[in-house]
């Protein structure tokens, strides 16, 4: 585990007031989440679950197929699409679109692909101007923060510090009364959306039988920014597909619920091309970024290759009692949360931060609430196991290595097993509670300090199983 | 090009080849529900009631226009130039504009009435959704830039829910650049999780059942 990781898990585990946001919120969309689906309220959940894995997994294993059959359908639709192996390579087509049409003002609708490349620190060092338009998303970007959770971005802020940020950015008096500061927000947002050159969304999904890209919101944000400028550019990643529009009869149903309890989100917007013929509004132009950004590299891995069904509804996250105690901001990077911890190491490399798949308790909640049925567990074993392997080919974690060859032998030869827990037992101090509060001078070395400086051992019996067994009275009774 | 490399990288990555045609689709899953027209007419009502928005039955044709003159109640709004609307006498109602074509000019009325009025091109009774397809008779903007949106709709283009509007409708993008499914007034929880209407679209939804 780095020392960034550590301290940033510290800090939060020492901060009191954020322990009680993070609990508070995740609790609350925990129960939204079970009433959605419990009683009548959606029979046909587990159905549908086994429904959308097998959507997605074909689609997945097949996914050239349908990343052309969406292209042909955008074009067909008036739109354009962008395929871009990077970060570096949106934004170039951003910046080129936005020079070519005189564009200066962006607005965005909440996106993590766009988070994941940094698409408004690169568009702004052009001196461009893009604006994060959800509420949550907003205040981060005025507090250059990330996001805390996928679909509660700012779960950690309270208003109380929403009110010191907008009056330090935005000049308003200190307004600590929720619905006015929404109302601030919206007033100055609303002229951005009617300035704005530009709309930048992403996609929670996109139809390949359509060429359509598909938003789910409850603000409205999503709808302003694809619809007033004349402009929209919708940037996803290529395993956001789906093949009919017809399947949305399945994940609409599992997505809202599982993310925020509601059977349908307020806005879902179903988007094709520019606007056409007799239409009044909507916009002229229409570009569908596909990303790559090593989403190429996880599909090569067909054990782990299902880390990409994920629809981002953050309900792993909400049941993790990990994320619950160590927040959204400990994860080393966007994605946080169990989904986090299963797809950092793929994009980003196995030492981006070796410890985070191992920072997991495999409780397995996070499978079991997953709405395409992502095994998490199992993909973070694995990842567990590649880190081990890839320290054992750079050589290093020899003491480690050596530690549990010893401990395999020891298991293996039962003779020996017995001697060496006679031995444990003479040499552990004694204990009147039946617990070894300190740590043994014995075995006082690093790796086993760091694990017993928050656990007790039990203090070994006067004697062993073994011994017990040998001595036992046999039963009489002949059943 | 990266196009040609990441599909490049895509097949590799997955053992296909250029032009293989995947093997068959499992099959969609629709389950349309036999419902009468007047139990879909009460769930619908029920369903936009428990979101907070504002429900009417109208009887008649002239019963609808009056109520929504009493929303509108003197102040600025903009009708869309659905038919329906203009055979409700919605449009004749006063401070009501209607019959806006052009881009700019319509999001600029938008911008400042206080109501927008449209009607719908069908509604899912079972989440108390508007199905809203931009067209000549149905713009973006009017259900979205007033604080309040007034939706009348007759009782016929109520379906039971999504699947039957994929049934009727299996490939939106077919009729329109925008199908926007609305269920309920804009809403927010982003600061501790407390619930606040009318953020970005309308706080007010009326729905008008003929």
């Amino acid at each position: 585990m780095s020392v960034v990781f550590d301290e940033k898990i510290n800090q939060t585990l020492g901060d009191e007031r954020l322990q009680l946001a993070i609990y508070t919120a995740t609790a609350r969309l925990m129960d939204k989440r079970k009433h959605a689906l419990e009683g009548d309220n959606l029979p046909e959940y587990q159905e549908l679950r086994d429904c959308a894995k097998a959507l997605k997994k074909h689609t997945i294993d097949n996914l050239d197929h349908y990343l052309e059959q969406l292209e042909s359908n955008v074009v067909a639709h008036g739109g354009k699409v962008v395929f871009c192996s990077d970060a570096a390579e949106v934004s170039d087509f951003v910046l080129k679109l936005a020079k070519e049409r005189g564009a200066r003002l962006i607005v965005k609708s909440k996106s993590m692909t766009t988070e994941e490349i940094d698409l408004n620190e690169r568009l702004e060092h052009h001196n461009l101007e893009a604006v994060e338009t959800d509420l949550g998303e907003y205040i981060l970007q005025l507090a250059h923060e990330r996001p805390y959770h996928i679909v509660a971005p700012a779960l950690h802020k309270t208003r109380y510090q929403v009110a010191d940020l907008f009056e330090e950015k935005l000049g308003v008096p200190n307004e600590t009364v929720i619905e006015k500061q929404t109302m601030i927000a919206r007033r100055v947002l609303r002229e951005k959306f009617l300035a704005a050159d530009i709309g930048i969304s992403g996609a929670n999904f996109l139809i390949a039988d359509s060429g359509a890209v598909v938003l789910v919101e409850n603000e409205g944000n999503a709808r302003l920014s694809t619809s007033a400028p004349k402009i929209h550019i919708a940037v996803a990643g290529i395993e956001k597909l789906i093949p009919r529009a017809r399947d949305l009869a399945v994940f609409l149903k599992l997505l809202g619920r599982s993310a925020t309890g509601q059977p349908l989100t307020v806005y879902t917007s179903f988007l094709s091309g520019p606007r056409r013929g007799e239409e009044i509004d909507g916009p002229g132009e229409f570009y569908l970024v596909l990303l790559d950004n090593g989403r190429t590299k996880l599909l090569q891995d067909p054990g782990k290759r299902e880390s990409l069904y994920c629809i981002r509804c953050g309900a792993c996250l909400n049941h993790c009692p990990v994320y619950r105690k160590i927040g959204g901001h400990s994860f080393p990077w966007v994605y946080s949360g169990p989904i986090g911890a299963i797809i950092t190491p793929q994009f980003m490399g196995l030492n981006h931060e070796p410890g985070l798949p191992f920072a997991s308790s495999l409780c397995g909640a996070c499978a079991e609430v997953c709405p395409v049925k992502i095994d998490i567990p199992k993909i973070l074993l694995e990842l567990r196991a590649d880190i081990t392997a890839a320290k054992e080919r750079s050589g290093e974690g020899g003491m480690e290595r050596m530690a549990f060859r010893a401990f395999a032998w020891i298991m293996r030869h039962p003779k020996v097993y017995e001697m060496a827990g006679r031995v444990a037992s003479l040499l552990a101090p004694a204990s009147s509670s039946g617990w070894l509060r300190k740590v043994p001078a014995i075995m006082n070395i690093p790796p086993v300090r760091a694990w017993l400086s928050q656990r007790d051992l039990p203090a070994p019996p006067q004697q062993s199983f073994r011994q017990q067994w040998r001595t036992r009275v046999p039963r009489t009774d002949s059943r | 090009m990266s196009r040609e490399l990441i599909l490049d990288k895509v097949r590799r990555a997955l053992g296909r080849t250029k032009g293989q045609p995947p093997p068959p689709l499992p099959p969609a899953r629709i389950c349309v529900p036999q419902t009468d027209v007047e139990s879909r007419v009460a769930c619908m009502l029920a369903k936009v009631e428990a979101l907070a928005g504002k429900t009417f039955l109208a009887a008649t044709l002239a019963e609808a226009a009056a109520y929504t003159a009493s929303v509108v109640n003197g102040r600025d709004a903009v009708a869309s130039n659905a038919p329906f609307l203009r055979e409700c006498g919605v449009t004749a109602l006063p401070g009501v504009r209607t019959g806006v074509t052009d881009r700019l000019a319509l999001r600029e009325l938008c911008a400042t009435c206080a109501v927008g009025i449209t009607s719908a091109d069908y509604a899912l009774a079972d989440t108390g959704t508007l199905v809203m397809l931009s067209s000549g008779r149905e713009a973006r903007m009017i259900s979205l830039l007033p604080p309040t949106h007034i939706a009348i709709v007759p009782r016929e283009r109520i379906l039971s829910g999504l699947d039957e509007l994929l049934s009727v409708l299996p490939l939106p993008a077919e009729q329109t650049s925008s199908m926007v499914l609305i269920t309920g007034p804009s809403r927010t929880a982003d600061i501790e999780q407390i619930l606040v209407r009318g953020v970005h679209g309308p706080g007010e939804i009326h729905v008008v059942v003929v």
